[in-house]
């Protein structure tokens, strides 16, 4: 048991720590793409400061991106052994053309950060788009094997051996949408706040500076379009889990009886013993009609189940609740920026919007983790679902928490490491009443 | 050249793998063997040294990495047990090769961007202690496979072994013949991207000195697997193609060597690839047909040949972008040591990131 409590940290701390790296390094790419056509097309030295100031950031972003999720592709062995000896063969089509989406992604990174002046600008822009794309793919891929674990097909089980695989039809498994357009989304929600946060903290400052005006400006096209998609997605999203996965669906809405007209619960505290979620504001009918589109649909709760494959249930409310708060905050930062532009025709920086913005800024990673232990724990106790369970995957390898331990210490000193230096870059920004000498900065 | 058409799909992707493998020896190897050279940087030129290297890899750094991560996937798709053994029997140097991985992989960035030239030297020496010890573990884990010693123990069953799979002599030997294999590679690489004669002619004296030790170093592996790794040793003894084989590695060697000594780099990088393809080559044929021994070979516990078809399909439309992506990398950024009259221009804009 101890052991097999070690390896789902280790593995949840892991995946946690990467998908940070991974979701910055989907969207990144694609604001420096934007960044870099906008000075193509208006020969604005500051959108290519612009650009190539991002380009710092994901050049260091990415290589722990990289360096976590080598450490991924070997753990998924080193971890859960039993696992990947049956799931291997079903699944690593996902993996092998991710391999390479992520070979292309790194080739064409190479180019982006070290050809500025080597190759002509379309080439160089195009380098970019390069990994603006393959980056979205390799996400797109990963997830997809996710979506397996939660919705399997592809094989046909027969006495716990898995037979006529078919990996195309793993890889187009029932979550494999729904999951992979809610991630991509979430990547550049995320992603788009979290640097519109920074430019916005740094106008507060400096008010009139062009250059984080126009930071602020991309950031928030790419993570405000995004945001207002978020919760459509989110609800398509939950609709395939009411339909595939109804244990994770009752555990996510605190929902232990089943029944009719079932009340949508904001916020509460479910309580496993007492069967009950209390404190939460219900919504009469509310779960049945965004479940199932209809107001007197019967949903499941967690008393259809046996007691031995219900997920844990508080866990996975919480962080549900934590998921949706968080996307309505950014939908709504979003809106008024989209409203106010529609207006004036300018984004907005007044200091009440700036602070909004700065304040929302780290919601879209909270929501991403929150959003991967609604999918993962509320998967418990399968690590297939309906196949294979997570006790009988993990390594018989004795001593995991000194492997648990190493990694947790690896990871929080890489990322301080990671925030001193981006504070430092951050504190090298170009600004606006700087002397003409600085100033000449933005425009090498 | 009865394997050609002998070859079953499950064979097709053993022979990708160790197609990815030596690619990730002869590219990402450099790059630790880059980190061996920048640890052991002395003298007047030592810190042009470290800057020679830091602008030789940035580029194709994070590109050469990835090969590791095909053999890895391709491992676990297609040889799920195999993969599964190797992933338990091996925990602890898997574990800390990974820690070696992250560690040098994060501060080769870092040390770019770090803001003191003081935190800089630090980052380098994040970077290049662990571009030593890594590659031993790498080695020690081949190694350690070709012994049998894993395997054995995952068919016994029972309780899995934390060291004594792979803390031995003949794995640890492995270990080091992979590291002097990287610091060889690197340095001939490295005669090629100066055009500073002095600097060209460190390189040149540590490559002589690698190649010389890489020397002594493969007889004592060749000694121990004698009893350490019978199979191995006796595959390619045993096989028709073992003697050429062994010529033929011999003579890149020698070539390798001579060609140093004359001052024909271009030519020295040929035949020292050749010759670390052929080592690779020559281990993986010996071991052949078996990926862990002594019982898993390319059938028992293998994934279904469609599976394996469907990968050789991948691999192959995969290819068709990779094959050109990596050619324009090498071209853009590597074509300087290519063009021996051409290089001043290149010269003048180095690869620094952005
Ligand atoms: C920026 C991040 C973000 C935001 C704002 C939201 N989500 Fe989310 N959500 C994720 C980021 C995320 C995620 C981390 O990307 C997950 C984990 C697995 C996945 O595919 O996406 C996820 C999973 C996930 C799942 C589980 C899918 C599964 O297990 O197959 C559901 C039902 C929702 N989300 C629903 C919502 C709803 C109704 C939202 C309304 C606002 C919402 N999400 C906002
Ligand atoms: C494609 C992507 C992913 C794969 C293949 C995957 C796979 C796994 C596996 C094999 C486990 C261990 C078994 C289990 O406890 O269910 C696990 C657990 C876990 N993963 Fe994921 N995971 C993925 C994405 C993520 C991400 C991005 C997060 C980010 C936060 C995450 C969070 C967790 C958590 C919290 C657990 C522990 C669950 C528990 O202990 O109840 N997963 N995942
Ligand atoms: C079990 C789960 C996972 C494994 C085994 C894994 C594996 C890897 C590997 C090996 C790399 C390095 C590639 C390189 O060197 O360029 C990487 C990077 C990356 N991963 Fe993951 N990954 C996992 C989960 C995820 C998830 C859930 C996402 C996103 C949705 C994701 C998206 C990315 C992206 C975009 C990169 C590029 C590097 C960066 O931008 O930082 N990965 N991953």
């Amino acid at each position: 048991m101890t052991n097999l409590l070690a390896a789902r940290l280790q593995m949840a701390m892991s995946l946690g720590f990467h998908i940070i790296f991974a979701a910055i390094g989907i969207a990144l790419p694609l604001m420096m793409c934007v960044a870099e056509a906008c000075w193509l097309r208006t020969g604005d030295p500051i959108y290519r400061t612009l650009a190539k100031r991002w380009a710092k950031g994901a050049a260091i972003l990415f290589a722990v991106g990289a360096v976590s999720g080598t450490v991924l592709s070997f753990e998924l062995g080193l971890l859960w052994p039993t696992f990947m000896k049956f799931a291997g063969p079903i699944i690593g089509l996902g993996f092998g053309l991710e391999g390479f989406a992520f070979f292309t992604e790194a080739i064409f990174l190479g180019v982006y950060l070290y050809a500025w002046d080597r190759i002509p600008p379309p080439a160089h822009w195009a380098a970019g788009a390069i990994v603006a794309a393959s980056g979205a793919l390799s996400g797109v891929l990963v997830v997809s094997v996710n979506g397996w674990m939660n919705t399997p097909t592809g094989f046909t089980l027969i006495d716990g051996v898995a037979t006529d695989i078919n990996p195309p039809a793993a890889l187009m498994n029932p979550a494999f949408v729904s999951e992979a357009l809610h991630m991509t989304l979430a990547a550049y929600a995320a992603t788009g706040l979290l640097v519109a946060g920074v430019h916005a903290l740094m106008l507060r400052k400096d008010r009139e500076n062009p250059f984080h005006r126009r930071a602020l400006g991309i950031a928030l096209a790419v993570g405000g379009v995004a945001s207002v998609l978020q919760p459509m997605s989110g609800h398509y999203a939950a609709q395939v889990v009411a339909e595939t996965q109804p244990p994770k669906l009752a555990a996510m809405e605190g929902q232990f009886q089943t029944e009719r007209r079932a009340p949508l619960r904001i916020g509460g505290l479910p309580d496993a013993k007492a069967r009950t979620t209390s404190y939460a504001l219900e919504i009469p009918a509310g779960l049945s009609i965004l479940a199932y589109n209809d107001p007197d649909a019967e949903v499941r709760g967690l008393d259809a189940f046996p007691a031995d494959e219900q997920p844990p249930v508080a866990v996975v409310h919480l962080a549900f609740q934590v998921m949706v708060a968080c996307g309505m905050a950014m939908m709504a930062v979003s809106l008024w920026a989209v409203v106010s532009w529609w207006r004036t025709k300018r984004l907005p920086t007044g200091r009440a919007f700036l602070a909004a913005v700065a304040l929302a800024s780290p919601l879209g990673m909270i929501a991403i983790e929150a959003g991967w232990t609604v999918t993962e724990v509320g998967r418990q106790p399968w690590i297939i679902q309906g196949v294979m369970r997570t006790t009988e995957a993990v390594t018989t390898v004795p001593g995991l928490w000194w492997s648990f331990a190493a990694y947790t210490a690896l990871y929080a000193g890489l990322g301080v490491v990671v925030v001193m230096l981006l504070l430092h870059q951050f504190r090298s920004s170009p600004r606006a009443d700087a002397p003409a000498g600085e100033a000449r900065r933005w425009t090498s | 050249m009865d394997f050609l058409t002998s070859m079953t799909p499950a064979g097709g992707v053993a022979a990708a793998m160790l197609v990815a493998l030596i690619a990730y020896a002869l590219l990402g190897g450099a790059d630790y063997g880059a980190g061996v050279w920048d640890l052991l940087a002395r003298g007047p030129r030592a810190e042009a040294q470290r800057e020679l290297i830091a602008h030789a890899i940035g580029p194709v750094w994070e590109a050469n990495h990835v090969w590791l991560i095909v053999v890895v996937v391709l491992l676990f798709t297609s040889f799920p047990e195999a993969f599964t053994v190797v992933m338990t029997t091996l925990h602890v140097p898997l574990s800390l090769m990974l820690i070696g991985v992250v560690l040098r992989g994060s501060a080769f960035t870092f040390r770019s961007y770090d803001a003191t030239e003081l935190a800089r030297r630090r980052w380098n020496r994040v970077f290049s202690i662990p571009s030593v010890v890594t590659p031993v573990l790498l080695g020690a884990v081949i190694g350690a496979i070709a012994t049998g010693e894993p395997g054995r123990v995952a068919e016994a069953g029972g309780p899995v072994p934390l060291f004594s799979t792979w803390l031995r002599p003949f794995p640890i030997a492995v270990g080091l013949f992979a590291l002097n294999i990287f610091a060889y590679v690197a340095a001939v690489y490295l005669t090629l991207e100066t055009d500073d004669p002095a600097l060209r002619d460190d390189f040149r004296r540590k490559a002589l000195i690698s190649a010389a030790t890489l020397g002594a170093v493969a007889w004592a592996v060749h000694l121990l697997a004698k009893d350490s790794a019978p199979l191995v040793y006796e595959g390619l003894d045993r096989a028709s193609w073992g003697a050429p084989l062994r010529y033929a590695t011999g003579a890149m060697a020698v070539a390798a060597i001579v060609a140093l000594a004359l001052r024909w780099f271009a030519m020295a990088r040929l035949a020292a690839a050749a010759q670390v393809a052929l080592i690779l080559w020559g281990a993986a044929a010996a071991q052949y047909p078996y990926l862990v021994p002594p019982h898993l070979d390319l059938t028992r516990g293998a994934a279904p040949a469609i599976v394996h078809k469907l990968m050789l399909i991948a691999l192959g439309l995969g290819s068709l972008i990779l094959v050109p992506s990596l050619v324009y990398l090498f071209r853009v950024f590597k074509g300087h040591t290519f063009r021996a009259g051409r290089r001043d221009e290149d010269e003048s804009v180095r690869p620094t990131p952005a």
